[in-house]
Formats: C-alpha cells, sequence, structure tokens
C-alpha cells in the first residue's frame, strides 16, 4: 500500500530530525533511496538541488514532491502530512509540560545527544553524491566543481541557490560542447 | 492582581468573535510571505516569521516568540512549519493552524513539483542528463559544509571526547551494523534522561 508507505517514509524523519528541516535530509534519503528504492541517489540528489533552488522549507518540499511522484496528489498531501503533522501536534500536547522544563540539562541533551548522528549521516551522504558524481562525470571534472562550489559558497559567500544555477549552467555549456544540442 | 489571566495563559486560542476571517486572511498573509521569501530551507524564514509576527501583526510579543521558538527548537520536524501551526493555533484556533501552516508549505511544494515535472520532461538528452548531473557535486558541497557544522556544534555542545565517541557510535551502528538511523536516534534521546552523576552514586 503505497500511501501507507509514503506515510511512514516521512512520519520517521518528521518525527525524529532533531534540530529542524536539514536534520530530516539524510533520513528522508534513508528511506527513499535505502528502504523503498523510490529513486537513486543521483535523482535523489537532484531534488535536493531544486529544493535548496527554491525558498521555503526544505523538508516540506521534498515531501511533497516525492509523494507525488509515487503517489499522485494525494501521495503529496500524506507525505506532506506525514512531515508536518506530527511534530506540530506534539508542540501543542507538550507545550505546557515543556514551557516548564525548557531550561532543564535533559531536554537541551536532547538535540546535542542526536547531533553527531546525524553528522555521521549528513557525511556519509556527502560520500555517496561525490562518489556518484565520480562514476557518472569524471574524477576531474567533479573536483573541479567541488572546490569551485565550495569557494563560491564558503568563501565568496555566494548564496547557495545561485552556486546551483551556476552549476547547473557549467554542466550545460560543457554537456552542449561535449554531446550537441539534441 | 486584577487580571491576571488574559495576557499570561498563552494554551487557548484568543477568542475574537467577528474578527476571525480577518484574522485568518492575516494569517494567511503573515505566513505566505515568510514561506515564499525563505530562500535557503526553512531556518531561514524564521527571522521573517518574527517580522510577521511580532513586528507587523503583533500577536505575540518577543519574550513569547523566543520561548516559542526555543521549544520548537527541541522538538523534532521543520521548524518553520512548527512555528506556523502553533502561532497559527494561538491566533486563529484550529482553522488558523491550517491556514498557516498551508500558506507555509504548499507554494513552494506546488513551485517544486512544476519545476521538476518541466526537468522530467527533457531528461533524456544527453546535454539535459550533464547538466543535472553536475548539480550532484554543488549539493555534496553544502552536505559537508552541513555535516562540518553538525560536528562542530557536537564538539562545543558534548566536548569533544564525547562528541568523538558518539560520531564513531553512531558511524559503527548505521553504516557497518546496518541499524537503522531512527532506533539510534531514540537511543540517544533516552541517553539524554540519563544523568551521569546519578548513575555513578546508583552504582556505589
Amino acid at each position: 500500500m503505497i500511501y501507507w508507505q509514503l506515510f511512514l517514509a516521512f512520519f520517521i524523519p518528521g518525527i525524529l530530525g532533531y534540530g529542524g528541516g536539514p536534520s530530516s535530509i539524510p533520513l528522508v534519503e534513508n528511506e527513499v533511496v535505502g528502504q523503498y528504492g523510490w529513486m537513486t541517489s543521483r535523482e535523489f540528489s537532484e531534488v535536493l538541488a531544486a529544493g535548496n533552488a527554491l525558498p521555503g522549507p526544505i523538508a516540506t518540499k521534498m515531501a511533497a514532491y516525492i509523494g507525488y511522484t509515487e503517489g499522485g496528489i494525494i501521495g503529496s498531501l500524506v507525505a506532506l502530512f506525514a512531515t508536518v503533522a506530527p511534530s506540530i501536534l506534539l508542540m501543542l500536547l507538550l507545550m505546557a509540560i515543556l514551557l516548564k522544563y525548557k531550561d532543564t540539562p535533559q531536554v537541551k541533551n536532547i538535540s546535542n545527544n542526536v547531533r553527531p548522528v546525524i553528522a555521521i549521516l549528513l557525511g556519509v551522504l556527502t560520500y555517496q553524491f561525490v562518489k556518484d558524481s565520480i562514476v557518472s562525470t569524471g574524477t576531474l571534472y567533479t573536483l573541479i566543481l567541488v572546490v569551485g562550489s565550495y569557494i563560491l559558497m564558503e568563501k565568496v559567500k555566494l548564496h547557495p541557490a545561485l552556486v546551483i544555477l551556476i552549476g547547473l549552467a557549467v554542466g550545460a555549456v560543457t554537456g552542449i560542447i561535449q554531446y550537441g544540442i539534441h | 492582581m486584577v487580571n491576571p489571566v488574559v495576557n499570561t495563559q498563552p494554551e487557548a486560542p484568543l477568542p475574537s468573535p467577528g474578527k476571525n476571517s480577518k484574522t485568518h486572511l492575516h494569517l494567511m498573509i503573515a505566513f505566505f510571505r515568510s514561506g515564499i521569501l525563505g530562500f535557503g530551507g526553512g531556518p531561514s524564514a524564521i527571522p521573517l516569521v518574527h517580522q510577521e509576527v511580532v513586528k507587523k501583526y503583533k500577536w505575540m510579543d518577543e519574550e513569547e516568540f523566543s520561548d516559542t521558538l526555543a521549544l520548537a527548537n527541541t522538538m523534532p520536524g521543520p521548524i518553520a512549519t512548527k512555528m506556523a501551526g502553533y502561532i497559527g493555533y494561538r491566533v486563529g484556533g484550529i482553522l488558523g493552524g491550517i491556514i498557516a501552516l498551508l500558506a507555509t508549505v504548499a507554494p513552494t511544494a506546488l513551485m517544486m513539483i512544476f519545476l521538476l515535472q518541466l526537468l522530467q520532461a527533457f531528461k533524456d538528452i544527453p546535454w539535459v542528463q550533464h547538466m543535472s548531473a553536475s548539480v550532484v557535486p554543488v549539493v555534496a558541497v553544502m552536505l559537508a559544509v552541513m555535516t562540518w557544522d553538525f560536528i562542530k556544534k557536537s564538539g562545543s555542545s558534548l566536548g569533544w571526547k564525547k562528541a568523538i565517541a558518539f560520531l564513531a557510535g553512531s558511524l559503527v551502528i548505521m553504516e557497518f551494523l546496518n541499524i537503522h538511523p531512527g532506533i539510534l536516534i531514540v537511543l540517544m534521546i533516552l541517553i539524554a534522561f540519563i544523568p551521569e552523576r546519578k548513575r555513578e552514586e546508583g552504582t556505589s
């Protein structure tokens, strides 16, 4: 049952992604690519790039799109619901209790303890993307793009959306040179 | 002591009959704007939400807003939608919560679907394939930067010794033992509630 699978695939990252939307990205990848095989990690990286280039929360855009490709409009709604509803309900229910305990070390420790797990998931995802890129476009080309986008993002401080657009432009030009326009 | 309940109990939605439809319209405008202008993911929308909620519509004061944000941060899931759902509910009841939430996610979700569908249509042309392949390394760099941020924050909040132990442990458990990240995260949450001192005292 695709709707149930979509619900689970986005419910788990929604309820476990401590530290905001970005921390749920590797958890979504784990379900969508690893668990259900709806996408290759290459396709996932394209979705992630589009999510980064457009405004608004990344996790919900990814949920809407992946839900749509797997289960149409209803699938899209199911994935969106699974991403946002559990944490909002939790927040509404626990607000009164948490207001009292928000400064206790236990509550603060939750995010601190979960952070290393997310770091590893992100690191592994980075490694996979670099490996994929080397396989599909070659080592030298990947290296140039990695170094170039690092400089643009971290040294020149360009907005990530712009760096993605530059990556697309470079890819289009070198692609047309290599394969022709058709 | 005269009216101690009016502004101090943020639990129930504030009833404002007659103003409701206008409030709902304002919620929609406020969260639509902060959703569509927040480039770079949910967290970048937070200052925009603050602008609308505290400065423009005065639904919350500074302190309430920062309390809400602090709490939203201790909860899992996207920050922007938690803020929208909660503030919407506080200001306009259940309907208000749903409106604020939809205004935050729906416009950009639709943009995303249209953009990627368009890309799919031209997918088989070799240079288009090469173009989309060229985005992979860019995304890899973004993820690498995020990874490093998370590692640095782990180091400063847990201390480097503990952070490295947790990082190495996570790597082994998830990548070599192939245990689902969810199980590990639940375990880490439980560990947060075991005070270290108490454990030592318990054994002595």
